[in-house]
């Protein structure tokens, strides 16, 4: 299996910036850049890394079982994950939750029928100031409202 | 959108120096030397090793991360002598709750911390160096590689730092969603390829840590502060803060706020004043009715218990912690089993499961207090959160069970008849209209 050339470039530096016979530190990055271009820890991206690194088939199914980023199945295109711990929760969080499962139609770690959008809750994403916080993929979006979540939705609907 | 807050007058902006006035893009290379950036390296490199390692110490510097251990001793303990390869790994992974001060060092100064880096690892003579940044940072990983490769190009890093002869690398590693692996020997587990259960302590990483060599292991705003200690003195440093407690520091205030934000203040600030002076005070007109301080692992102040100065040993005396510099402001509104339900959720959820006190301890915490804030509990309840959490207490195998059993403690102690006057009254019974219970994380 091959990567796209920048992932290769990517994986290449990466490798050499762990002390020598000690590559298996490159794991869990690698398994996470893998997966942004795969769509999920697919057979293939397991057999791929394990054999570059040298690390077992096990070794890697127990570090998949322990990351929450990490998936075998592949999420949403649109990746959404609300924040509902403390700052968020005083803010409006769970409710901002609530409402995302009723406009997209799907509960927590489910994907439209489209496969459009997933949507997960998670803990504390580091944007506490900024609560209510979530993340589309990669991208951040501070003090949300239901209005809000609604435009942004809909302009990713329309992204297709 | 800029996460800067416009600066406050009673800020002391040494960390945000850069930041006098709120803006988008980060301070590259070019800008960072324009305003002194990279001189405290070139001094460093003049220094003997053991004479940065004694500023550090005369500054009060203390551990920003959350356990608030002095850095200059922890960096003395590494032996520099050693045959092995020394390191320096960053902690960026930022995950307790009510943290978000990392991502503004990094996001808009990361020259900064690559410049406290580098002279870390000068003062142990390392030759390489991470910084652990969490997952769910992507956009702040690629600002720090961006300014890693400026700072590679002009000689900052790499084979022979600035023409001395010194070789030190420095790159990113992501992490990929995991409270615990912000646990330093967790982190150090993860770093290495593996799942992110703790190691035992003894040894400590300064003679064990990266790759079983030694290291020096701090918080990205730790490192953030060296270039100013080196630069104007350890003396200095420690004269903005309180005499066990150097310096300024970063504040996140979230919650009930008016103007939540990331503030600069010295150590030793009245707590008071930052909520009210800085934040702008409780929203909506509304009463205080406790502050969380240092994040979501130190125990609750009721709103009485706040007019303290906000340093290390004054919130230790008070029962609490600064922690990672956290607070979370509870207005009169806020319902505290629901507070301590959702802490506790975060804490089960996050438990690596390794130790048998934690992993069943924040299970029961969990179930105990959900069934409380639905209003099904019974008036035992509390006593057994309270004799759970003491059970938990020092038993586990690295801080996170206390981390639970701590705030879980307070809000029972301190907040416990409000809690039973919810479970008496019989609305509480009946949920709310149209909302339905989160699905179990
Ligand atoms: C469960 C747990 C999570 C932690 N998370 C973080 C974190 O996200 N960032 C951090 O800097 N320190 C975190 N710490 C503290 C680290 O273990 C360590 O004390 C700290 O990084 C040392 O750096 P310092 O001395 O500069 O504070 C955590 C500790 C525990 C027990
Ligand atoms: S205290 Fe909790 S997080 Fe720490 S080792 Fe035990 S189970 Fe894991
Ligand atoms: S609590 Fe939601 S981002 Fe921190």
């Amino acid at each position: 299996m091959t990567f796209s050339p920048e992932l290769e470039a990517r994986f290449a530096k990466m490798i050499g910036n762990y002390p020598p016979g000690r590559q298996k530190g490159a794991l869990i990055p690698m398994l996470l850049y893998a997966q942004d271009e795969v769509g999920a820890i697919t057979d293939e991206v397991i057999e791929e890394i394990g054999r570059r690194l040298q690390v077992s088939r096990v070794e890697i199914e127990e570090v998949l079982g322990y990351y929450t980023m990490l998936t075998r199945e592949p999420r949403g295109k649109h990746h959404i994950q609300i924040c509902t711990n403390i700052s968020c929760m005083l803010t409006g969080g769970e409710e901002l939750f609530h409402h995302a499962c009723r406009k997209l139609g799907i509960g927590n770690r489910q994907k439209t029928p489209d496969g459009q959008f997933s949507l997960e809750e998670v803990e504390c994403l580091g944007a506490c100031s900024w609560a209510p916080a979530m993340q589309v993929n990669y991208d951040f979006h501070y003090q949300m409202t239901p209005e809000k979540f609604d435009q942004l939705i809909d302009s990713l609907r329309k992204l297709q | 959108m800029t996460l800067l807050a416009p600066p406050h007058p009673l800020e002391k902006r040494v960390l945000l120096r850069r930041f006098d006035s709120p803006r988008t893009e980060p301070v590259w290379i070019d800008e960072y030397l324009r305003t002194g950036g990279y001189e405290a390296i070139r001094k460093a490199l003049s220094m003997e090793p053991e004479q940065i390692v004694e500023e550090v110490k005369k500054s009060a510097l203390r551990g920003r991360g959350g356990a608030g251990f002095p850095t200059g001793l922890k960096w003395s303990f590494v032996d520099r002598r050693s045959p092995k390869p020394k390191y320096v790994v960053v902690n960026a992974d930022e995950g307790e709750p009510g943290t978000c001060k990392d991502r503004i060092l990094m996001g808009y100064d990361p020259h900064r911390l690559i410049e406290g880096v580098l002279i870390g690892a000068r003062a142990i003579n390392a030759c390489r160096g991470w910084i652990y940044i969490r997952g769910e940072y992507r956009e702040y990983i690629n600002i720090m590689d961006r300014a890693i490769e400026e700072a590679c190009q002009r000689g900052f890093l790499g084979s022979n730092v600035l023409g001395s002869g010194w070789e030190f690398h420095l790159s990113t590693h992501t992490g990929a969603g995991s409270y615990e692996c912000g646990e330093e020997t967790a982190l150090l587990e993860s770093l290495e390829g593996k799942r992110g259960n703790p190691r035992l302590k003894p040894p400590f990483p300064a003679t064990s840590g990266a790759f079983q060599c030694p290291t020096i292991l701090n918080n990205v705003e730790t490192f953030c502060a060296v270039p100013d200690i080196i630069l104007n003195g350890g003396d200095w440093y420690h004269s903005l803060g309180t005499p066990k407690n150097g310096g300024t520091r970063l504040v996140c205030l979230s919650g009930h706020i008016e103007r939540p934000g990331v503030y600069e203040v010295p150590l030793g600030m009245n707590l008071l004043t930052i909520i009210n002076e800085i934040g702008g005070g409780v929203w909506k007109g509304r009463k205080l009715k406790a502050v969380i301080p240092g994040g979501s692992s130190s125990p609750v102040l009721k709103a009485e218990e706040c007019d303290i100065p906000a340093d290390y040993d004054s919130l230790a005396k008070a029962g609490s912690m600064l922690g990672s510099g956290a607070t979370v402001v509870l207005d009169e509104t806020t319902d505290m089993a629901k507070v301590l339900a959702r802490l506790m959720k975060f804490y089960a959820h996050e438990s690596c499961g390794w130790c048998i006190p934690c992993r069943e301890g924040t299970t029961w915490l969990k179930k105990i207090s959900t069934r409380l804030e639905e209003g099904i509990g019974s008036e035992r309840d509390l006593a057994t959160i309270d004799q759970i959490s003491q059970n938990m207490l020092g038993r586990t195998f690295c801080p996170l069970g206390d981390a639970a059993a701590m705030p879980a403690m307070a809000i029972v102690r301190k907040f416990g008849d409000e809690i039973l006057e919810k479970l008496k009254s019989a609305s509480a019974l009946v949920p709310a209209p149209g909302t339905q219970p989160l699905a179990v994380l």
